[in-house]
């Protein structure tokens, strides 16, 4: 059994733009079960952050209780984190971007976390469209309490126990399309070539971005006739669209049909290059994309891909109009300007 | 690509670097093992099997498995593979019992063995167990051939020597000593079932510069000299000593002639020093014993003054290489220098010369004066006459001669059985899973960085006193268990079923070296450049597996993959498995009574 990584690495490892190496956004070795897919999403968090050119200490992971919750410990291990209590994770980010703007937020959690204990939590921050990237860990069940049904695990799917489940499931990212989500996506732990550019996406887009990534429970949830199962997901899954994700000032390489293909451009000046495979969809429009994915749930697909995107969307600091610069750059002086500042407020009241 | 074929014994055994590069094919990764758990005895015997010299080699061998070490693709230097072995020979207690041991049960052949170096020496071992009448002809009092007139004392004491041939002699084989053959056809009139030449390149290149001859009595050839210092019959050399060649004899002469009177001992080598034969590790032992070594100055003149030799004029070079990389040695112009000597010793190469074939015996010989052979069964145009060692294809080293002697063994039993000798036997291979419990393995699969050790030499000051003082003292128990740490079990094979993947990656996130991608078919070299990490190295495999249900397949660069076993410890289905390969070349019979 090993309890820790060896440390070399390829020999000719590539180094991204800030001078590191994949492995430089690695964490400890996981402690997950073999096979878990939480740990193909660390993965892709790995390999997003690497192609970003993320500099580690510009990045605050954060997450609540869970298998899933656990996994900041399996990445980034150069970058700031914060493990909450069971699904407060929301409270502690919004505080934490409140403070310092600066960083990059990434949130982990899992269906438990976000769907039944933190579900006050997950509403609020998604209203707020709070500047961070939200990752749900989704296996349809409680696996760090040994795998009793969540809120997301669909009607009649069957877990370990072999128990069909009664209760309608909460879509996670239905939820946040109909709190007007500003970037809203689902993907899947098993499918990298779609989940890392979504990632990167979610990171560089200036508002709340959410992704709802299905990741097999080996363990408690991939038996057969769970929905949330390997197999079962790559016998129902089905896409809105394939994603590329090109950072500013590199050359678009990938080609496709003529009128299928869509660019997104995003604030960061990187593009999002959507290939279009669902006809009676459009990523800029809310209602198509809450309708596709009504559809799909009614089909029995699994709807995978960016469902919406406003590439214009402005974030909480925007509507809270506050200063340029963090607030935890701001010193004394500025914070109390003095009795004449106040003076001058108070006057302005009198009008 | 296709799919792999992993039961092909040749897909895993080249995955075992120093193995696959050793010509005898030595199970390396296999003793060093064994050492780290301190089963010397074992360790000793698996190199027995395979090169039946382990403690002449561990001190000798020209390791072409070490440049070979997975170890030196991820870090500054491989595993000291070589020095291992001495480990195991050095610590070993009585091993005459795991060895096969005669009166043998006779087959009524009788074999003729004429020259007494590593290549005969593997013959008889090979060949007694089986019955053979094994005559051994030498033209020295004992055996080991230039393992003993050649190479210094200082490298390779002469107990250890002895106790290794003495190995093999004692299997019951006929020792003619003190016989120096001179008539092959005499050999041939004795109706022997077979004879091996193994009589090695006994003649060493001369220099006919301008004078030579005047100075013939101070000017030496490389191989004579070496001969006559190891029998004693030369005590000392001049002070001030030229040694003309950059191989490894040259180092051997300088060195020994520092131990026998030469203060000023100074190699002059024609080409540039990058261009040297001699081993790494044997130019610096030399430099470290205060031997300079001059290069780019060929040899133009023995100076001789009143029928003296004063020393040597040299003209001075710089190498072109042409688009070929052909190299040609153009002078620089500078004026030509002249450095003293006492004495000269020229060791620029070997030659092979059948003084004592006659030319009418149906053996023929090419340009050279090497003999035409089978290069796998090495059998002559004669039939029943084969060869090996460096009398086969000219200078070589100690561990092709075993592996030609193998293969000759091989050859002279299947000819004595009126067999084919195309028929070679298949090698032995074995796959063993490694798996103890869920994730626990019973190699030790944790991997770390760490630097190669030093292997301890004598006091230099005393060593340069007695030509007989080995430099080297081995490493010790200590050392040797923390250098045998350092090898990654390369035999310890990945082996993937692709019927059990379900798909989930996790081997491909887990893996410290990126080995791993599932992607979509190719061709090997479009398929190498969409791998998780560049794929460059080409002669290392790519294992492929079938299609899996995604539509894509299980791909593993072989390249650097450290054989952690972290990809099947991740996988939750077992798709990955370690398990220990052991291939082994089939020999003419097992000599080694535990195995
Ligand atoms: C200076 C020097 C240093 C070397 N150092 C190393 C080293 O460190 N490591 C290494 O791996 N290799 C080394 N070698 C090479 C190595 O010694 C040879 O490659 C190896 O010994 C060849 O083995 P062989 O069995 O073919 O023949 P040899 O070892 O050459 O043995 C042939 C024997 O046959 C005898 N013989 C020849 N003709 C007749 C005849 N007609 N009748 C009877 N007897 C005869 C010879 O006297 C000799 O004893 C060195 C060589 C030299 C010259
Ligand atoms: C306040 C509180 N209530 C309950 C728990 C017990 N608990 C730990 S993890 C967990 C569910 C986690 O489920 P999920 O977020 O889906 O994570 P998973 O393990 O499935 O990845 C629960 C209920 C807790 N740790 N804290
Ligand atoms: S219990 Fe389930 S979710 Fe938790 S680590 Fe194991 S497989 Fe992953
Ligand atoms: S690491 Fe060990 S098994 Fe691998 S090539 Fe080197 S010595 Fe051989
Ligand atoms: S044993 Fe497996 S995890 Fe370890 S380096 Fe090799 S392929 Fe990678
Ligand atoms: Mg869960």
């Amino acid at each position: 059994m090993s309890f820790a990584k060896p440390k070399f690495t390829h020999p000719q490892s590539p180094r991204n733009k800030v001078g590191y190496i994949k492995s430089d956004y690695e964490g400890v070795i996981s402690t997950l079960c073999a096979g878990c897919g939480h740990d193909s999403i660390s993965g892709a968090i790995v390999q997003a952050s690497f192609e970003m050119d993320i500099e580690p200490h510009r990045l605050a992971k954060l997450s609540g209780i869970g298998c899933s919750s656990k996994t900041p410990t399996y990445f980034l291990s150069n970058s700031h984190g914060f493990n909450s209590v069971h699904g407060r994770m929301p409270s502690i980010a919004t505080g934490a971007n409140l403070a310092n703007k600066n960083l990059i937020y990434l949130g982990v959690s899992g269906d438990g976390d976000s769907a039944s204990i933190g579900i006050g939590q997950f509403v609020h921050v998604i209203r707020r469209n709070l500047n961070m990237t939200y990752i749900v860990m989704n296996n349809g069940c409680y696996g760090l309490t040994k795998g009793q049904d969540s809120a997301t695990a669909d009607v009649g799917s069957i877990n370990k126990t072999g128990k069909a489940n009664e209760f309608g499931p909460i879509d996670l990212a239905g939820l946040a399309l109909e709190l007007g989500a500003s970037f809203v996506a689902r993907s899947f732990s098993g499918d990298k070539t779609q989940l890392v550019p979504l990632i990167k996406a979610a990171m560089s887009h200036p508002g709340f971005a959410f992704i709802d990534v299905i990741s097999p429970c080996v363990t408690f949830n991939n038996n057969k006739g769970s929905t949330k199962s390997y197999d079962f997901v790559r016998d129902h899954m089905t896409v809105t669209s394939k994603v590329d994700f090109v950072p500013l000032k590199e050359e678009i390489e990938v080609q496709y049909e003529a009128g299928k293909k869509m660019d997104v451009k995003l604030h960061d000046g990187s593009t999002l290059r959507l290939a279009k495979l669902a006809p009676d969809w459009n990523p800029f429009d809310r209602n198509s994309a809450t309708n596709k994915l009504q559809k799909a749930r009614s089909n029995g697909d699994v709807l995978t891909g960016l469902f919406y995107i406003d590439p214009s969307s402005g974030d909480l600091h925007k509507k809270l109009n506050t200063v340029d610069v963090a607030l935890n750059t701001l010193n004394a002086d500025q914070l109390c300007p003095g009795q004449s500042a106040l003076d001058k407020i108070n006057a302005s009241f009198r009008g | 690509m296709k799919p792999t074929d992993i039961s092909d014994p040749e897909y895993f055994h080249k995955v075992v670097d120093c193995q696959y590069a050793c010509p005898a094919h030595t199970p390396v990764p296999e003793y060093i093992r064994l050492i780290s758990a301190g089963k010397y005895d074992e360790a000793y015997m698996v190199n027995w099997e395979s090169n039946v010299f382990p403690g002449i080699l561990g001190r000798t061998c020209d390791r072409p498995c070490e440049p070979a070490c997975r170890r030196g693709r991820v870090e500054e230097e491989p595993v000291a593979i070589c020095r291992l072995k001495r480990v195991a020979a050095d610590n070993k207690g009585d091993v005459k019992p795991y060895m096969v041991s005669g009166p043998f049960e006779s087959n009524c052949k009788k074999i003729a063995l004429i020259g007494g170096g590593p290549a005969s020496l593997t013959v008889a071992r090979d060949l007694a167990p089986l019955g053979y009448e094994i005559h051994l002809y030498d033209e020295w009092h004992k055996g080991g051939g230039m393992m003993r007139t050649q190479i210094p004392a200082f490298r390779l004491p002469e107990e250890v020597l002895d106790e290794e041939v003495n190995y093999v002699v004692d299997l019951g084989i006929h020792t003619h000593f003190n016989t120096y053959v001179s008539s092959m056809k005499e050999v041939l009139d004795q109706d022997y079932d077979a004879v091996f030449v193994g009589t090695g390149a006994p003649k060493g290149r001369d220099l006919n510069l301008k004078g030579r001859a005047e100075a013939d009595q101070h000017v030496h050839i490389g191989i004579e000299w070496l001969e006559s210092v190891a029998f004693g019959h030369r005590t000392s050399v001049g002070n001030k000593v030229i040694i003309l060649g950059g191989g490894n004899t040259a180092m051997d002469c300088c060195r020994t002639s520092r131990r026998i009177g030469g203060e000023k001992v100074t190699v002059v080598v024609r080409s540039p020093f990058k261009d040297m034969k001699a081993s790494p590790w044997e130019i610096e032992d030399a430099i470290r014993e205060d031997i300079p070594i001059l290069n780019n100055m060929p040899p133009k003149e023995f100076v001789v003054e009143n029928g003296k030799l004063k020393g040597v004029l040299f003209g001075k070079v710089r190498a072109e290489y042409d688009e070929n990389g052909r190299r040609k040695l153009i002078p620089t112009g500078e004026p030509d220098e002249f450095i003293e000597a006492d004495d000269v010793i020229i060791a620029i190469g070997q030659d092979n010369a059948f003084p004592w074939i006659e030319r009418d015996l149906g053996i023929e010989f090419g340009k050279w004066d090497i003999p035409v052979l089978n290069k796998t069964t090495f059998q002559s145009t004669l039939p029943h006459v084969f060869f090996g060692g460096d009398a086969a294809f000219g200078p070589e080293n100690i561990i092709t001669a075993v592996a030609h002697g193998h293969q000759a063994a091989i050859s002279i039993d299947l000819f004595c059985n009126d067999k084919d000798l195309n028929d070679r036997p298949a090698p032995m291979a074995n796959l063993m899973s490694q798996k103890m419990g869920i994730h626990e393995w019973m190699y030790d699969s944790y991997v770390v960085i760490d630097e190669r050790y030093q292997v301890p030499h004598e006091d230099k000051a005393l060593s340069l006193t007695d030509r007989k003082i080995e430099v080297e003292l081995g490493f010790d128990k200590g050392l040797g268990f923390k250098e045998a740490q350092r090898c990654f079990n390369c035999d310890v094979q990945t082996v993937f079923t692709d019927k059990k993947c379900i798909e989930c990656d996790a081997c491909v996130d887990v893996c410290p070296t990126d080995c791993i991608t599932f992607t979509v078919n190719g061709e090997e070299l479009e398929l190498r450049s969409r791998l998780s990490a560049p794929a460059t190295n080409l002669t290392q495999d790519l294992y492929v597996s079938e299609k899996l249900p995604t539509g894509r397949v299980m791909v593993k660069d072989e390249d650097v993959c450290l054989h952690c076993g972290l990809c099947a410890e991740r996988c939750p289905t077992a798709a990955w498995d370690m398990q220990k390969y052991l291939y082994q070349v089939t020999k003419a019979t097992e000599v080694c009574v535990q195995c």
